[in-house]
């Protein structure tokens, strides 16, 4: 259970949610924890929720976004997403 | 800014379950601390059984209840601590748990180590044995010492040191540090509440304005230092301490006491906040549906608190403070940073002090023997 960063994030890169964080709906999005590092995190909307739950299933980072949010929004998911690997709640392969 | 105080909004009008919880395992308690929140000492017969913890359990891990607060009484002195600590980590429901530290033997500590999810809180109230010893006992400190030593020697990695803030021990604020740092553990300061027996004690050992006012400098220079959003009242002299700054109680936290009885937050042991009972409907049921957890999500009334600039900022302070202190919900914090709280409690000429509602002390003195 090593907390070892394999690297920064690349949205040209294969993300997933990481098997150490619980995510649980809530109104406003969802409410993350992470258990190993105990970093409680804000998803403040439905749509960045959705992403970050199907990262996992597309090739890319950038593959999930094309393929869920509209292309103007872009930029803003790759932000966030930068943001969630900080904390550890997406990890790479 | 904007954005942060609209989830602040969000977070009062409750969540779809508690991010943490606090759950007393058990009303013993081999110590008999002075300003013990749960007025714990005996047992109680109706306790939950192993059976029915484990059941909780798995009803806390359905919800996604990310992790526990386990306390009591002292939670290892219940005979199926460790089964129960188990079945929580291996659904992954975290749990911190606060001890006396009196069983963190050499094989408790090994034991512990090869947990994961876990923390553990080891209680002092002082710096030095007699200034801890004065509240949690004689002999307390030096056993609080001997479980975090057995901690280090068995790898256990960072365990927590937890402090209540008393008029003596907020005066030790560097020595803590410093003793933390002996132990590459982790501080973490609690506000001394007027509940359980604590009301007995509260006035006489609770912080003065100053104090306050120095202890929250000391916080704010100081992110790491944890503190479970205890400050918040404190919030008011300037930046807010870190997190969510507002009061949780039957909106993002709770209590389940030894008997399953839910109260809104670990410092209202009382009929008046008491919502239900997880052996009847469930813990969901009463977490979703009690009629005074529904209450408390509505928006507060600022009350006295109206007029000054500083609500956004501590919204009125603690509810337990104000209550077992003989304040109403609508007065200032009891040690509102402003001195509204003092002024208040001044102005009534009968001052009702409620006291917790069951009351599991021990009839005689307590002595530690040391082994």
């Amino acid at each position: 259970m090593s907390l070892t960063k394999v690297d920064a994030f690349d949205a040209s890169k294969y993300w997933q949610l990481s098997d150490m964080v619980s995510l649980r709906d809530e109104e406003f999005g969802a409410l993350a924890y992470h258990h190993v590092n105990r970093r409680l995190v804000f998803l403040k909307s439905r749509e960045l929720v959705d992403v970050v739950r199907r990262l996992g299933d597309f090739e890319s980072a950038d593959d999930a976004i094309t393929a869920l949010v509209a292309p103007d929004q872009h930029d803003r998911y790759v932000a966030a997403l930068v943001t969630l690997e900080k904390s550890a709640l997406i990890s790479g392969r | 800014m904007g954005a942060e105080s609209t989830l602040r909004n969000r977070f009062e009008r409750g969540l779809a379950a508690p991010i943490c919880l606090t759950w007393e395992l058990t009303y013993a308690c081999n110590l008999a601390c002075t300003h013990c929140l749960s007025s714990s000492g005996r047992r109680d017969p109706r306790e939950l059984t192993t059976n029915e913890a484990k059941a909780l359990i798995d009803e806390i891990a359905a919800m996604q209840i990310f992790y526990v607060n386990v306390g009591g009484g002292e939670p290892m002195i219940r005979r199926d601590f460790f089964e129960l600590i188990e079945h929580a980590v291996n659904q992954h429901v975290g749990v911190k748990f606060s001890t006396n530290g009196t069983r963190i033997d050499r094989d408790a500590a090994k034991r512990l180590a090869g947990i994961d999810y876990l923390d553990i809180q080891i209680s002092i109230d002082g710096a030095d044995a007699s200034t801890s010893d004065r509240i949690r006992g004689v002999g307390s400190y030096d056993a609080a010492r001997r479980a975090m030593d057995n901690l280090r020697n068995a790898n256990f990695g960072q365990f927590k040191i937890s402090v209540v803030m008393t008029k003596e021990s907020v005066e030790q604020l560097d020595d803590f540090e410093t003793l933390a740092k002996t132990y590459g553990a982790e501080l973490r300061l609690t506000r001394l509440r007027p509940s359980g027996r604590g009301v007995e004690v509260w006035n006489e050992l609770h912080p003065t304005l100053e104090q306050n006012r120095g202890l929250y400098q000391w916080l704010l220079a100081r992110p790491n230092v944890l503190t479970g959003d205890s400050f918040f009242h404190l919030s008011a002299l300037g930046s807010p301490l870190e997190g969510l700054n507002l009061c949780g109680a039957g909106r993002v936290v709770c209590l389940i006491d030894p008997v399953g009885d839910v109260y809104a937050c670990p410092f209202v042991i009382h009929d008046e906040f008491l919502a239900g009972n997880v052996r009847g409907e469930g813990f969901a049921a009463v977490w979703t549906s009690s009629e005074l957890f529904r209450s408390l999500r509505e928006p507060g009334n600022p009350g006295a608190c109206a007029s000054c600039g500083s609500f956004d900022a501590c919204r009125g302070g603690c509810m337990a403070a104000k209550f077992f202190t003989g304040l109403e919900m609508s007065d200032p914090d009891p040690e509102c940073v402003f001195g509204h709280g003092e002024a208040a409690l001044a102005a009534k000429h009968v001052s009702i002090r409620p006291r917790s509602s069951p009351d599991h002390s021990r009839r005689v003195p307590v002595t530690l023997s040391s082994r």
